[in-house]
C-alpha cells in the first residue's frame, strides 16, 4: 500500500528509473554485494494507519502518571513549573520545528536571533558574560565543565561536593573516562557542602570545585564562599544552578563562579519523562575561546545592516575534528526557544513571581508535612523550593498509598545515598495550591500513621 | 512592513509595566521571599529581562521565524542531514499528557506506558540494525559516537588489552575524530580511495595490535556503498578491533542491509535523521546506539527490562559505562520514532530507502552534464557533486549555495566530504516528489549557466533573504555573544 510519508507514484518511479537508465528500483542497489543483503523483510510489526495508531499510543500514554492525573512533587533535577501556551504554538511553527542548525545564517536569520536573545537571557540570569547556546541537559553541561576545567588548567581533579545532583556525577564520571579525570566526593553531611572539608581537598591538581544551589536535596550552598577556595588553590568554580530560580537567588556569576551550568528545563520545557531538556552553559569572558558548543554572534551583512552568524567556530568539532574543545555537534535549539520564549513572556517581573510564590508554597508544604506526627525536615540549612523530608515509615511504602490517592508525593532518596533511606525529596513549584498541600499533609499522616 | 525590514530584538520591544504571564496570588500566609530567604543568597536587583505583552511575543516569534527557510516552507537537501518530512501526528503523540508531562522519577508501576515504548522502540531498533542491544540515551548521534567508543574501550580493557588508537578515514564527519578524542584515543586518519572507498591496503597496514577500533559511515559521506565491508570488518576482526558504524546514513539501507550482518559491533541511530524527528533549527535529536552481545554488558544505566509484563529500569550492571544524560535518553524524540516505525512497518520502511535512493539518483542523473560528479555511477541516498568547474569560473560552492537561497530552496551541504573539492552534498530523501526535485534541478542548471554568462547574479546573492552574506571575520574578531542596551 502507498505510504503517505513517501511521494512517488508507481508510474513516477518508471519515469525517474528511465532517466537514470535503470530497469527497476533493484537495479540502482548493484553495488552492494548479494552476501550483505538482508534475505527476509526486517521482522517488526505490521503498518498501522493513523487511526489505530492514535488508539495504541493513547493507551500507552494513559498507563503514565503525570502532571494532570496526579499531585506531584516530584523534582530532583525535573519540575512542573507553569509554561504559558504561547510556547507550544511558536515552535510548532514549521519555519522554527523543520529548521536544521543555520549552516546558510541569511536563511536562518530566525534560529540565529533567538540564539543570540537566549544568550543574553542566561547570561544575564547567571551573571556570567557569555552564554553558549546549549548542550544536551544540565547533566551533560556540568560534564563538559569538567572537560573544560581540565583543558584550561591543564589538572586532572575534580572535586566535587556530594550534594550535587547524583547522577550529574555519574555523566561526568563518564565523561571523565577519556582524559582520565579523577572525580573527589567532598562530604555534606548536614545537606550542604561541608567547606572545612573544601579546603582540605582542593589543591594544586585541581581543576575545579563543582557546587550546586540550591542543591540535589534543595539547599542553599554558600558560592562566595565557594569561589573562594577554589581560586585560593587556583582552581575554577562551577556552579550548577537552575536558571527559573534565578529571578529570585542571585546569579552566581556575582558569587563568583567562573562556569555556570544546569538544567533550563523549567524554562518552559515539559519534564517529558526526562528529555529532551536544555543544557545550560556560561562562563567568563576569557574562557569564551575554550567554551564547547554553539555561539551566536552579531554582525553586519553586505548592506551593514544587523545580521547574526556562529561564531568562534574553530573551538568546534566539523572544523577541529579531534583537537575541538568538545564532540558536540547540534544543540537543543528548539529547547533554547522555549526557554527564550518563557523569558521574553515571565520577562523582568514574572521570573521573580515564579521563584517567590515556589519559596511560598514550598516553605509553607516544609511547615505543613513536618508537623505531621513523626515526620521532620532532614536539614536546617536554607532551602529553596525543595526540601528532604524524614519519614517515620518506608518511603517505599508510604509512597505507593499516596499515589493511589492522587499523590506523586517525592523522590525516595534511597537510591541517591544510603544515609537518606528513611528520606523522601519533596518539590513544590509555584503550581501547587494550598489545598493541594494541606491535602498532601492529611494524606501523609494517615499513610505515615 | 516586508519581513525583510523587520529588525528587532525582544529587548527592544520592552516597555516597563508590560506582562505577558498569568499567574496567581500567592494563597500561603506567608509570601514574602524575602523573609523566608537570607539576604545573602537573594539577587539585588530583578533580572534585566523584556517588559512586554503576549500579543508582543506572539507576533516577534512569528515574524523572526519567518526568516528561517524550514523543511516545511522549502526543499532543503542538506547531504547527511537526511531532512525529510516531520509528520504532524508525531508532534500530537508527543504532547499527550502521559508523556509530556509525566515525571521520570515517577515510580516505575506508574510509568509502564513509556517503559512498554522504550522497550519496543529499543528492540526494533536493534532488529533495523541487526544488533542484539540497544541503549536510547544518547541525546545526538554525537553522543552515540561517544558511548558507542567507551563501550569498546571497556571492552577491551575488560580483556586485559590496552590499546591506543582509533582509525577514521578522511572523509568522516568531524564528531568522529572529536568523539574519539574525547574517549581517550589517538585519532589516525585513514587515507581514502579517490572514489571515497576504503583504501584496504591502506588499511591493512595501519591496523595493528594498538588499534581499538575502525569507525566508519555506510553508505560513506560520498553517497556510495562500501563494495568490500564485510572484506574491511573481517580484517579489522582479525586483527582484535572493533568495527564502529557511524549510523548518519542509515536511510540508504532500511531492510536492505543491516550493519550487524555487515559485521559491525557497534553502529549509532539519529533519530532526527532516519526517523523522522524534527531537527528543531540545531536539536534536540536523539542518538540511541546499538552493539552487539559482546558489548551488552557495557550499556549505559539504566537499561528498560521486560520481565514477564512488567517494565523496569535495571540499574545493577556493574560493567556499565555509566550515563550520559540525567535521565533516559530524549523521550520526546523516542515518541516521535516510535510512532514513525509503527506507521511505516516493514514494507513501508524498505520502500523509504528504495525512494531516497531513487530520489538521489535522479538528481545526479539530470546535474550530470552541467556540474561533475564526485563519483560516477550510481549512488545511494545522496549524491556529492563538485563545483570545480564553475570555481574556474570564480563561482564557488558558496556562491552557488547563496543563489539557490533565492531561487526558493535551501542549500545543499558545502565544502563536506572534505576529501571532494567545493563539494555539493544533496540528500533529497524519500518524502519530497519528482516535480520538487525537478523544480531544484531546474535551478541547479540554471546557476550552472549563469556562472557562465552572469555571474555577477549569482556573487550579488543571496539579496532576497532577510539580510544578505554576512561578515564572518567581524563576527569572529569581535565577538558581540549578547544584546547590551548600546549595541
Amino acid at each position: 500500500m502507498a505510504s503517505r510519508y513517501i511521494a512517488n507514484t508507481p508510474d513516477e518511479q518508471r519515469r525517474m528509473l528511465g532517466v537514470i537508465g535503470a530497469g527497476s528500483l533493484e537495479d540502482l542497489l548493484v553495488k552492494i554485494p548479494p552476501k550483505a543483503r538482508l534475505a527476509r523483510p526486517l521482522g517488526l510489526a505490521p503498518a498501522l494507519a493513523e487511526t489505530d495508531l492514535i488508539r495504541h499510543m493513547t493507551a500507552l500514554a494513559d498507563r503514565n502518571a503525570h502532571a494532570d492525573s496526579h499531585v506531584s512533587f516530584l523534582g530532583a533535577g525535573s519540575y512542573d513549573h507553569y509554561i504559558p501556551s504561547p510556547i507550544n504554538h511558536m515552535v510548532l511553527r514549521g519555519e522554527f520545528l523543520t529548521a536544521y542548525t543555520p549552516y546558510q545564517p541569511e536563511a536562518s536569520q530566525g534560529t540565529l536571533r533567538t540564539i543570540y536573545e537566549y544568550q543574553t537571557m542566561i547570561a544575564e540570569l547567571t551573571g556570567m558574560d557569555v552564554a553558549n547556546a546549549s548542550i544536551y541537559d544540565g547533566a551533560s553541561s556540568l560534564a563538559e565543565a569538567a572537560l573544560m576545567a581540565h583543558s584550561v588548567t591543564e589538572r586532572r581533579e575534580i572535586v566535587l561536593s556530594r550534594a550535587v545532583h547524583p547522577l550529574y556525577k555519574r555523566v561526568t564520571a563518564t565523561y571523565g573516562e577519556g582524559p582520565g579525570l579523577r572525580l573527589r566526593d567532598v562530604p555534606a553531611p548536614e545537606g550542604v557542602t561541608d567547606l572545612a572539608a573544601v579546603r582540605q581537598l582542593v589543591g594544586p591538581k585541581t581543576a575545579a570545585l563543582v557546587v550546586q544551589t540550591p542543591n540535589f536535596y534543595g539547599c542553599l550552598e554558600d558560592v562566595a564562599a565557594a569561589a573562594e577556595l577554589a581560586h585560593a588553590a587556583g582552581a575554577l568554580l562551577v556552579v550548577v544552578a537552575d536558571p527559573v530560580n534565578l529571578g529570585v537567588l542571585e546569579g552566581p556569576g556575582k558569587l563568583g563562579a567562573d562556569i555556570v551550568v544546569g538544567e533550563g528545563q523549567g524554562l518552559g520545557v515539559p519534564v517529558g519523562f526526562g528529555g529532551p531538556y536544555l543544557g545550560v552553559f556560561a562562563a567568563k569572558n576569557e574562557l569564551v575561546r575554550r567554551m564547547p558548543g554553539r555561539l551566536v554572534g552579531a554582525t553586519v551583512d553586505r548592506d551593514g545592516k544587523r545580521g547574526f552568524v556562529l561564531t568562534l567556530q574553530t573551538r568546534e568539532q566539523h572544523i577541529r575534528r579531534a583537537k575541538a574543545t568538545s564532540n558536540i555537534c547540534t544543540n537543543v535549539a528548539l529547547c533554547a526557544l522555549m526557554a527564550t520564549i518563557y523569558l521574553a513572556t515571565l520577562g523582568r517581573r514574572g521570573l521573580v513571581k515564579v521563584g517567590e510564590l515556589s519559596t511560598a508554597k514550598a516553605h509553607y508544604a516544609a511547615e505543613r508535612l513536618a508537623k505531621v506526627p513523626g515526620v521532620s525536615l532532614r536539614f536546617t540549612a536554607p532551602f529553596f523550593k525543595e526540601f528532604a523530608l524524614k519519614l517515620p515509615k518506608a518511603p517505599d511504602r508510604v509512597l505507593p498509598r499516596l499515589a493511589r490517592q492522587g499523590f506523586l508525593a517525592g523522590v525516595a532518596l534511597k537510591t541517591f545515598d544510603r544515609a537518606l533511606a528513611d528520606c523522601l525529596l519533596v518539590a513544590v513549584t509555584e503550581k501547587r495550591t494550598k489545598a493541594e498541600i494541606d491535602a498532601f499533609a492529611a494524606a501523609l499522616e494517615k499513610a505515615v500513621a | 512592513m516586508t519581513t525583510n525590514a523587520y529588525d528587532k530584538l525582544i529587548f527592544e520591544l520592552s516597555s516597563p509595566g508590560r506582562v505577558a504571564w498569568s499567574l496567581p496570588d500567592a494563597d500561603v500566609p506567608e509570601a514574602d521571599a524575602r523573609k523566608l530567604l537570607p539576604a545573602q543568597y537573594l539577587r539585588k536587583d530583578a533580572p534585566e529581562l523584556p517588559e512586554v505583552s503576549e500579543f508582543d511575543v506572539v507576533r516577534h516569534y512569528s515574524r523572526l521565524s519567518r526568516m528561517n527557510y524550514g523543511l516545511d516552507t522549502h526543499f532543503y537537501p542538506l547531504g547527511s542531514c537526511t531532512m525529510k518530512y516531520n509528520p504532524k501526528l508525531h508532534e500530537d503523540m508527543a504532547r499527550l499528557a502521559g508523556f509530556a508531562k509525566a515525571h521520570p522519577l515517577a515510580p516505575e508501576a506508574l510509568a509502564q506506558g513509556a517503559l512498554q515504548l522504550m522497550h519496543e522502540l529499543a528492540r526494533d531498533l536493534a532488529e533495523i540494525a541487526g544488533m542484539d542491544a540497544v541503549s536510547l540515551q544518547p541525546a545526538a548521534g554525537a553522543q552515540g559516537e561517544l558511548a558507542g567508543v567507551l563501550m569498546i574501550r571497556a571492552y577491551h580493557q575488560s580483556r586485559g588489552e590496552k590499546r591506543t588508537k582509533v582509525l577514521v578515514p578522511d572523509s568522516a564527519h568531524g564528531t568522529n575524530p572529536a568523539s574519539t578524542a574525547i574517549a581517550g584515543y589517538e585519532v589516525v586518519e585513514v587515507k581514502s580511495l579517490p572514489n571515497g572507498e576504503v583504501d584496504l591496503d591502506a588499511l591493512a597496514r595501519t591496523l595493528d595490535t594498538d588499534v581499538a577500533a575502525f569507525m566508519i559511515t555506510v553508505p560513506n559521506t560520498l553517497g556510495m556503498f562500501e563494495p568490500r565491508i564485510i572484506e574491511i570488518t573481517e580484517l579489522c576482526h582479525a586483527k582484535g578491533a572493533q568495527v564502529y558504524m557511524d549510523g548518519a546514513n542509515l536511510n540508504a539501507i532500511l531492510g536492505i542491509t543491516r550493519p550487524g550482518d555487515l559485521g559491525f559491533d557497534v553502529c549509532h541511530f539519529n533519530l532526527h535523521k532516519t526517523f523522522t524527528t524534527p531537527h528543531g533549527g540545531g536539536g534536540p535529536g536523539a542518538g540511541p546506539v546499538g552493539v552487539k552481545a559482546h558489548l551488552e554488558p557495557f550499556l549505559p544505566v539504566p537499561v528498560v527490562t521486560k520481565d514477564g509484563d512488567e517494565y523496569a529500569l535495571d540499574w545493577k550492571r556493574p560493567r556499565s559505562i555509566g550515563k550520559l544524560q540525567a535521565f533516559w535518553g530524549n523521550f520526546g524524540m523516542l515518541v516521535r520514532a516510535y510512532t514513525y516505525i509503527r506507521t511505516m512497518g516493514p514494507d513501508g520502511l524498505r520502500s523509504v530507502s528504495d525512494n531516497a535512493i531513487l530520489n538521489a539518483n535522479y538528481i545526479m542523473k539530470r546535474l550530470e552534464q552541467d556540474y561533475d560528479v564526485a563519483v560516477p555511477g550510481l549512488c545511494m541516498h545522496e549524491c556529492v557533486l563538485s563545483a570545480r568547474r564553475q570555481k574556474r569560473l570564480g563561482v564557488t560552492a558558496t556562491d552557488i549555495a547563496k543563489r539557490l537561497l533565492d531561487l526558493g530552496f535551501y542549500a545543499p551541504s558545502t565544502y563536506f566530504p572534505l576529501i571532494v573539492e567545493e563539494a555539493l552534498m544533496i540528500e533529497p530523501t524519500e518524502t519530497e516528489a519528482k516535480e520538487t526535485l525537478d523544480a531544484f534541478c531546474d535551478a541547479m542548471i540554471q546557476i550552472a549557466r549563469e556562472a557562465e554568462t552572469n555571474p555577477a547574479v549569482i556573487h550579488d546573492a543571496p539579496v532576497t533573504t532577510a539580510v544578505r552574506r554576512l561578515d564572518q571575520t567581524k563576527a569572529a574578531r569581535e565577538p558581540n555573544l549578547k544584546w547590551t542596551r548600546r549595541s
